[in-house]
């Protein structure tokens, strides 16, 4: 097995989690799905770290992860915010930036 | 694994189909994820896939990055998310019914659209062949990448850390709320609420059988009806609140007079028996409480 | 005593201040510090002109940087003055002519609870004035013809309760900033073109220049000239502008910013020598103007009309002499200075006369009025004399050497030039000796039981009579020995012109139709008794009394035309540039509502555009690639 598979999975994954964005109103779930595309850009980077030889791809990966992890942070805070404030957490009732 | 050849094309036969295993159990989680209906369900699938990948950076060399996955994002992140879900998702039951016109047309659409062109662009590139890792992790993945951290990027590493501290902060901002006056005594609580002519007493206590969690049984008023504040709102919310019917009284009933009946304890009193209905309840709370 | 050229001034500066913004408390002596300071002003010039006179010809120019006012990368204006022997004519003109005035003023304006407040524009009129014929350089000078023409403006509408007098000096004003923009032009083209406006500078690069340059110059400056000298065609205002005091037509319309223009076209004259063309627009317009104002001042009724159109051609003389270049400018401001005390005195004379009469200033009520006034008979008849040109008189003397200097331009030029200055001579001597006939001869029409002649005060005659000397004797003095031409010459540089007709036959010729012009005019109003209302007069007439139909020219010109104009062009604002604007308007709006159906507000929506974008972004990635 070529480890390009491993970058078809990624790829497949990635998909996956923009569809998900696409499809759910639930803001906990919209941002689950965002850490799945994170999660797959990861996976291609270690990947690419095997192909290539050097653990750049790693690094990469690594910041990534510390990156999601304030993101994960700084978004929920939002989101129990919003919530407390509008009790709901659906992206489609923070609409207030329409005419 | 540990030691891939360099420049090889293909990797060991134990890992292919450790992959090919794995991998679906990856790609249901994520679908998983984005089609349960509760949010709960949705974080422990893509908790799943979180493993999953952290089995396949093991796989890949990177077994610092396969730990850290572990640990921060299915122990940490998916914690913290499964504690906003608790705190948030009382509710979290989507609906999967799509309100936005040609949204799921449109998701489903440029979805597909999107994966066939990242994985068209994929299989152009010319990845016959890889290097492997064995010479970059000689020393050690740990030390490979402290090495890397703490030189080449150690700007980065510098400002993502000053990038968590400022989430941190941001985040006590963002949920902290200042008090900006006095908290009300108990006096002043109860007060204020005989003044807004709410609920003036104790909360009426659910109806206790102990045979189930008990809590999920509304109380019965004297007329026999529910009585509705009894169950927690959320429990109601959430569809869990078991129903007192009429039939499952009358089971009670007869339950209780057979084992009169075993006891010896008959009274003869079948006649002064009230019929089924309106004050069956009482009779049947009067008879729990033994 | 370089350092007095400022206090010279600074002295009327001072007193418009503090008449200005002293208030009522000064109501009791405001007149007197006016009077005070406009003395103060003169003997200041006094002074220095004695210190002039006690050096030789060549270093007698003075010259006192005060401060840089305007520094600013390669421009540099200075509060700087020079004060040559051109100026100090001026000096001395404005500040002794402007002092009588005012001491006439105190007996005129006696009974006007407005006394002090004239009297503080006075002061800055004259402190305007002197600021503008003292600058060194012509931004300073800008300076002072804006401040002559903000205190004329105030002196014009002074009587501000009357219509007449309101709309006069808005009409002054008005007539005045065209030639005002001309000034303003012409300095910012003197700036872009030698990068200074400083007299010295300027003058000494003139050779630099191009000749269209210097042309444009030149008109640029005449514009302005004619703007404040009422010359054609900037003329019009002279006679509204009567409507104010008449000491203030005394002081403005005849001796001091009437003669603005001609200080400019003379100082100018470094700039006029070298563009020819430039000049000629200059004898064209004094010569026209000279006929203009004659033909105007002999159908007028009204005493000070007739004066403004007098002064209208005087000006147009010294105009005239000016644009002949070295030959003519030392009796253009010989002229000048004769004028300005004759016309003084003149105009004063005819204050007086309305002073006695209730203020009536129609020329056919008045009539025998000499032995009521004697004193304003003799000292207005003097004038008279000066003015017509009587031989031994001020007048005669410097009309005559411009007359000279006419033929001397030389050609056909020179022929039709001399021809209108003669011309003009003879009309002068026909509309003063109206003037006069009507006031001071024949029976009365006048009213005896409504209206008591009687002499003015001292504080009124003294300064007539003290003008009426200088109308006299000034241009004799002058003339000895060519003192005036001399003096001058440093500045202005002189040349003798060279006259296909001698100095005896012009002199003849002046004679001759002096002699006519006072014949015809005793003839028509001297001999037969003067009708009390205006006979219906021929076309000529008609058209003299509206002014030469010149205010009737502006109206349909420019005001119809201007109002013509502004129609269209409101017209095409509307329609092509609201239309364009509107449209464009339109158009936004109209691609801007279909762009808002993109603006759900459901962040989903934006989720999916975003998508989309990235698989573009995607595609064009691998199409770039070959893929």
């Amino acid at each position: 097995m070529n480890p390009v598979y491993y970058l078809y999975l990624a790829a497949l994954l990635f998909t996956i989690g923009a569809a998900g964005v696409l499809i759910r109103r639930n803001a906990i779930v919209v941002f689950m799905c965002i850490e799945l595309m994170l999660n797959a850009c990861n996976l291609a980077f270690v990947t690419f770290s095997r192909m290539h030889g050097n653990l750049d791809g790693q690094i990469i990966a690594f910041f990534t992860m510390v990156v999601a992890a304030a993101e994960v942070v700084v978004g929920l805070a939002i989101i129990v915010s919003i919530f407390r404030t509008r009790h709901t957490a659906s992206v489609d009732d923070a609409s207030l930036m329409k005419l | 694994m540990t030691a891939l050849a360099a420049a090889s094309s293909l990797t060991s036969t134990g890992e292919a189909v450790q992959f090919w295993i794995l991998g679906t159990v990856a790609v249901a989680g994520a679908l998983c994820t984005i089609l349960m209906r509760r949010a709960v369900h949705s974080a422990l699938s893509l908790a799943g896939t979180m493993i999953v990948l952290a089995v396949f950076y093991l796989a890949n060399g990177a077994y610092f990055l396969g730990v850290v996955q572990i640990v921060v994002y299915t122990g940490a992140i998916m914690m913290l998310f499964l504690f906003v879900v608790m705190l948030v998702g009382v509710t979290a039951a989507d609906s999967l019914k799509e309100t936005l016109k040609g949204q799921r047309w449109l998701a489903a659409g440029l979805g597909i659209g999107f994966g066939v062109l990242l994985i068209a662009g994929i299989g152009n590139a010319s990845l016959k062949e890889f290097n492997g890792l064995g010479e970059a992790n000689a020393g050690g993945n740990v030390q490979g990448l402290a090495a890397l951290i703490f030189t080449k990027y150690v700007f980065a590493f510098e400002i993502t850390g000053a990038l968590l501290i400022t989430a941190a902060v941001g985040a006590m901002v963002l949920t902290h709320r200042e008090r900006t006056e006095r908290a009300r005594t108990q006096r002043e609580q109860s007060e204020a609420r005989v003044r807004e002519g709410k609920q003036v007493p104790p909360l009426p206590a659910p109806g206790v059988y102990a045979r189930h969690n008990a809590v999920d049984i509304p109380g019965l008023l004297p007329d026999g009806t529910t009585a509705e504040l009894s169950v927690s709102p959320t429990l109601r919310e959430r569809g869990q609140v078991r129903d007192v019917s009429g039939e499952s009284l009358a089971e009670l009933k007869a339950l209780e007079r057979r084992s009169e009946d075993w006891l010896g304890r008959s009274t003869g009193d079948e006649a002064a028996e009230p019929p089924p209905g309106g004050p069956a309840p009482r009779e049947h709370k009067e008879g729990a409480k033994k | 005593m370089e350092n007095l050229i400022a206090l010279l001034v600074a002295a009327p500066l001072v007193g418009a201040a503090l008449l200005l913004c002293g208030g009522k408390r000064l109501d009791r002596t405001g007149h007197l510090i006016g009077t005070l300071f406009s003395v103060a002003s003169f003997a200041l010039g006094v002074v220095l002109f004695a210190d002039m006179l006690g050096k030789g010809a060549g270093d007698r120019a003075l010259h006192q940087q005060l401060f840089t006012w305007i520094p600013v990368g390669g421009f540099r204006a200075d509060i700087a003055f020079q004060l040559d022997q051109l100026s100090m004519t001026f000096v001395l003109l404005i500040t002794g002519v402007g002092s009588l005035i005012h001491i006439y003023s105190i007996g005129y304006m006696e009974h006007d609870e407005r006394r002090r407040r004239f009297f503080g524009y006075l002061n800055l009129f004259l402190a305007a004035m002197l600021l503008l014929v003292l600058a060194d350089n012509y931004l300073l000078l800008y300076a002072g013809w804006e401040g002559v023409g903000l205190a004329s403006y105030l002196l014009i509408g002074f009587w501000q309760h009357k219509p007449s007098a309101a709309t006069a000096a808005k009409k002054a004003f008005l007539v005045n900033r065209v030639g005002d923009m001309g000034l303003s032009i012409a300095i910012m083209l003197m700036f872009t073109t030698f990068g200074t406006f400083a007299f010295g500078p300027v003058f000494a690069a003139t050779d630099r220049a191009g000749q269209g340059t210097l042309t444009a110059l030149g008109l640029l400056l005449l514009l302005g000239a004619c703007g404040k000298s009422a010359q054609v065609p900037l003329q019009s205002w002279l006679g509204d502008a009567m409507e104010g005091p008449t000491p203030v037509s005394a002081l403005i319309h005849a001796a001091t910013m009437v003669t603005a223009g001609v200080y400019l076209i003379t100082r100018s004259g470094a700039i006029f020598n070298a563009a020819p063309t430039a000049q000629l627009a200059v004898v064209v317009v004094g010569a026209v103007t000279l006929l203009f104002g004659a033909i105007v001042g002999c159908a007028k009724d009204d005493i000070k009309k007739a004066l403004a159109g007098s002064t209208m051609s005087q000006i147009g003389y010294m105009i005239l002499a000016a644009g002949l270049g070295p030959i003519g400018y030392a009796f253009a401001i010989m002229h000048l200075v004769t004028h300005g005390f004759f016309k003084a005195g003149l105009f004063l004379g005819a204050g007086s006369v309305m002073h006695g009469m209730n203020d009536e200033v129609d020329m056919r009520r008045y009539g025998g009025l000499r032995k009521y006034m004697p004193v304003t008979f003799i000292t207005f008849g003097l004038g008279y004399l000066a003015i017509i040109g009587f031989p031994g008189l001020s007048g005669f003397f410097s009309k005559d050497k411009i007359i000279e200097a006419a033929f001397a331009r030389g050609g056909t030029e020179g022929w039709i030039l001399g021809g209108a200055a003669l011309l003009g001579a003879a009309i002068t001597a026909f509309y003063m000796t109206r003037v006069m006939l009507m006031t001071f001869f024949g029976e009365k029409r006048w009213d005896p039981a409504e209206v008591h002649p009687h002499e003015s005060p001292k504080v009124m005659t003294l300064p007539m009579i003290v003008l009426a000397f200088g109308s006299v004797f000034a241009g004799g003095l002058f003339s000895i020995n060519e003192a005036f031409v001399k003096w001058l010459e440093p500045v202005t540089s002189f040349a003798h012109g060279h006259s296909p007709v001698s100095a005896t036959t012009v002199t003849a010729a002046t004679m001759v139709v002096l002699v006519i012009g006072v014949g015809i005019a005793w003839g028509m109003y001297g001999r037969k008794p003067v009708p009390a209302l205006a006979p219906r007069g021929s076309l000529l007439t008609r058209a003299a009394r509206r002014d030469l139909l010149q205010d009737d020219f502006n109206h349909v010109v420019f005001v119809r035309g201007g109002q013509e104009l502004t129609g269209t062009l409101v017209q095409l604002d509307r329609s092509v540039v609201d239309g364009a604007v509107n449209g464009t308007a339109a158009a936004m709006g109209g691609l801007s509502g279909l762009l808002r159906q993109l603006q759900t507000g459901f962040v989903r929506s934006y989720a999916v555009q975003m998508l989309g974008g990235a698989a573009v972004l995607v595609a064009a990635t691998l199409l770039m690639r070959g893929v």
